[in-house]
């Protein structure tokens, strides 16, 4: 048997072809089938694509790293659902490109972070963390307040979010910088249409700074959106095992 | 003779073909600066231009002087290059851990409101990047030049490509350093450099993988030799993990922002899979190689057992491959796949094991040498590491221990004993015997300076790992212990607290490492410079005895 090891050890393509036959075997039994199995994703009302603002928002997050800290993910582990929420569902980062689930607590998890602080919480932690919580350790981001929101190219955005799955209408796209502008501003013409194509989309000056679209008010709009999309009292969990 | 005047004087094909792709790449990036959709994007452009700019002048310079390469030996330039640029990034990578280790220890010193740069989000993946990639890709870059020459007996193939690898490594390693100072990231855990820093590592590593199998092509033994193996497989899979994982549409073809293709549970899969064979195929297989190359050369004994290294080499890498789903445990990721992450997972203990046994073994008959020679020490005890952190890995894959550990600073204790251990000590090892060997000199210029690394760097490495033992347990355990009225005994911040003392233990231990590697730049220095220790001794100098004139 192991004679016949012999060719690979005389033969530098076979032993690639060998070793890429090996490694792949895996990734295609694991991966491949969450494309296709229905299961994968579970049936839920609610989910939507990010409006403009929490997209860019949620860009600002994934600028700064924030995965390296927290986490966006609640198992169904008992303390976890007592301390955060309901568990995550995998239709609640099915827009998510790319998914933010994370690896480590060194803050607590957002999964669910939206509602329970309000924005003027936020703002303030943002800016400086521990005028808060005193024994937090996280860094202060007080720039974020000081600087304009660049969403001169956010159509682009979202159609690139189009391309790779994102189902943003051409209606959407059209109207992204109305949109991104009309959610810090409940007073605007748009509001009606905004909550049309964004269902529940939160509607308001979040940093309290009405002369600027700034980039605090983009990641706490986002903030206040996370896992707050599905619809709990509709969701039937038993139909969803897996 | 008339193919070797040319020879003399000129690029040769090797030459002409890079100095044409990187006129091609100047034009580009010339084209991007241009129309670049944001500054982060443009500062890009700018670097690429200067290094593509300085590339051909150097080959303009190559071209028009003398080769002071022997022709026909072996290429050793390029791996004293890699040599040096293992130990620049090494320290840069431990000093950055050590600065994110003393951040969350002590938050209101070392964080500045005023410079984003300065915030753990950014500087965190810095310090991953800088020692995995910067410091582990520059040492197996080097280390596989090296080796695969000497055990096919073969120069190194591809004329100039070996140089172009070096640098167009390096040159991806800053492009992404900078992005991640300035916001340019992918944020997916050790994937994060952006797309265009994707497509050209991508290039890079094509030329690579075709210079090491040019090489193998060439050779003047029969038998691919075993560490050979493992080298191959680490370019094979890193390139079919990076394409893969990177997979995303970028915004503009100007701009620095790009989505990526997978979105969140194929996407978590995705970047898990990544993730964790960047570890079995990065972290894992590279340095076996090296193992199996310089364990046995510095013990001058035969590897222990051929048998085991064909079992445990297929059965490595086949397994390998499964086990990323246990980084998602109790995750929205479907219940069948964690389950058959979790299986691979504890049946990969065998063969890292097995690995573990086979470089152990081969100092059979030679273990005295480990009193004598602390090169050789470091080596052996980097694979005890190695065996360590290979049985850790498997019980925290177990679903219940996951339910503890995941979240914690265990995972984080358990990467160092793997990254510190066996990583770090495995690489000092090959770059402790490769200076003396390639700028040939007798010996290290301080077997005494070894000792002291070895030691100052081992108690370092325990005060890391014990520590987060600790605070990863003692976190897990809090965040789920209930008071006598059923309700959650402790507040998420009561749990960050608890970890302060732990986490000045833990930037303690990563600053000894840090010295360690230090004190191994010093000797290493002044080895290459060809100095030679000699102890002061009392004996009365007996030039000072003249008396003045």
């Amino acid at each position: 048997m192991l004679d016949r090891h012999e060719i690979f050890e005389k033969h530098g393509w076979l032993l690639s072809i060998g070793i890429l036959v090996a490694v792949s075997i895996g990734g295609l039994v694991e991966i491949a089938p969450l494309f296709y199995l229905e299961s994968t994703i579970e049936e839920v009302d609610g989910v939507r694509p990010y409006s403009p603002l929490e997209l860019a928002g949620r860009n600002i997050y994934v600028r700064e790293g924030c995965y390296t800290c927290h986490s966006q993910m609640v198992r169904p582990l008992r303390d976890e659902v007592e301390r955060y929420g309901h568990y995550s569902l995998a239709a609640e980062s099915m827009y998510d490109h790319p998914f933010q689930w994370g690896s480590k607590r060194t803050g607590p998890d957002l999964a669910r972070l939206g509602g329970k602080y309000s924005d003027e919480w936020h703002r303030q932690h943002m800016i400086d963390p521990r005028s808060l919580v005193p024994e937090s350790v996280m860094p202060p981001y007080k720039l974020l307040a000081e600087r304009a929101l660049d969403y001169r190219q956010i159509e682009n955005d979202l159609k690139a979010n189009r391309m790779v799955g994102v189902p943003y209408t051409d209606e959407m796209i059209e109207n992204a910088k109305a949109d991104l502008e009309a959610q810090v501003d409940p007073f605007s013409d748009n509001y009606d249409a905004l909550l049309a194509r964004y269902p529940k989309a939160q509607i308001r000056d979040f940093d309290a700074n009405p002369r600027e679209i700034t980039e605090m008010d983009a990641l706490i709009a986002y903030m206040q959106v996370l896992g707050t999309m599905v619809d709990f009292s509709t969701y039937e969990a038993e139909e969803n095992y897996r | 003779m008339k193919n070797n005047v040319h020879r003399e004087r000129g690029l040769g094909n090797d030459g002409a073909f890079i100095a044409a792709f990187l006129g091609l790449g100047t034009l580009f990036w010339l084209f991007v600066a241009g129309r670049a959709q944001d500054g982060m994007m443009a500062f890009h452009a700018y670097i690429f231009i200067f290094a593509f700019i300085t590339g051909l002048f150097s080959l303009l310079f190559y071209a028009t002087g003398e080769k002071p390469e022997n022709e026909t030996g072996y290429v050793t330039s390029v791996v004293k290059a890699g040599v040096f640029a293992s130990v620049f990034w090494g320290i840069a990578g431990f000093l950055v851990g050590v600065i994110i280790a003393f951040q969350l220890a002590f938050p209101d010193l070392l964080y500045f409101e005023n410079a984003p740069w300065t915030s753990f989000g950014r500087l965190r993946p810095l310090h991953t990047s800088a020692v995995i990639f910067a410091f582990g890709g520059n040492v197996l870059i080097a280390t596989s030049f090296y080796v695969v020459q000497r055990t096919c007996k073969a120069r190194l193939a591809g004329g100039l490509a070996p140089w172009f690898v070096f640098w167009g490594y390096n040159l991806f390693i800053v492009i992404a350093a900078t992005g991640y100072l300035i916001g340019v990231t992918q944020s997916k855990e050790y994937a994060e450099p952006e797309w265009y820093a994707d497509l050209w590592l991508t290039i890079v590593w094509v030329v690579y993988l075709f210079v090491f199998l040019g090489t193998i092509w060439r050779r003047k033994e029969p038998h691919i030799y075993v560490a050979n193996w493992f080298y191959l497989s680490f370019i094979v899979t890193i390139a079919m993990l990076h394409v893969v994982n990177n997979l995303a549409i970028p915004v503009s073809l100007a701009g620095s922002k790009s989505y990526s293709a997978f979105a969140g549970v194929q996407d978590a899969l995705t970047q898990w899979w990544y993730a964790h064979n960047a570890v079995g195929f990065f972290l894992t297989t590279g340095f076996l190689a090296i193992m199996y190359y310089f364990i046995p050369k510095k013990a001058e004994r035969p590897i222990y057992s051929y048998r085991l290294s064909i079992v445990h080499f297929w059965s490595l890498i086949f397994i390998y491959i499964w086990a990323g789903p246990h980084h998602l445990h109790y995750t929205a990721l479907p219940e069948w796949a964690q389950t058959l992450g979790m299986t691979f997972s504890i049946m990969l203990w065998m063969p890292s094991w097995g690995g573990m046994i086979n470089g152990l073994m081969t100092l059979s008959g030679a273990w005295d040498k480990l009193r004598t020679d602390p090169v050789l020490r470091m080596m052996v005890v980097s694979v005890a590491f190695y065996g360590m952190s290979t049985f850790e890995g498997p019980l925290m894959s177990v679903r219940k221990v996951n339910a503890l550990s995941h979240y914690t600073d265990w995972t984080i204790g358990h990467v160092h004993s793997g990254a510190l251990g066996w990583v770090g000590y495995i690489s000092f090892g090959a770059l402790y015997c490769l200076v003396p060997w390639l700028w040939k000199r007798k010996d290290l210029y301080s077997r005494g300076l070894v000792e002291w690394h070895f030691w100052i760097s081992t108690v370092g490495i325990l005060l890391y790992i014990a520590s987060m033992w600790v605070s990863g347990i003692m976190q897990g355990l809090m965040w789920r212990a209930y008071n006598e009225f059923g309700f959650l005994q402790h507040s998420f911040v009561e749990t960050v607290a608890a970890m302060h003392p732990y986490y000045i233990i833990r930037a303690t231990g990563g600053s000894l490492f840090l010295i360690g590697a230090l004190i191994m730049a010093y000797n290493l220095w002044r080895t290459a410079r060809g100095d030679v220790y000699t102890p002061k001794t009392k004996t009365i100098d007996t030039a000072s005895a003249v008396p003045a004139e």
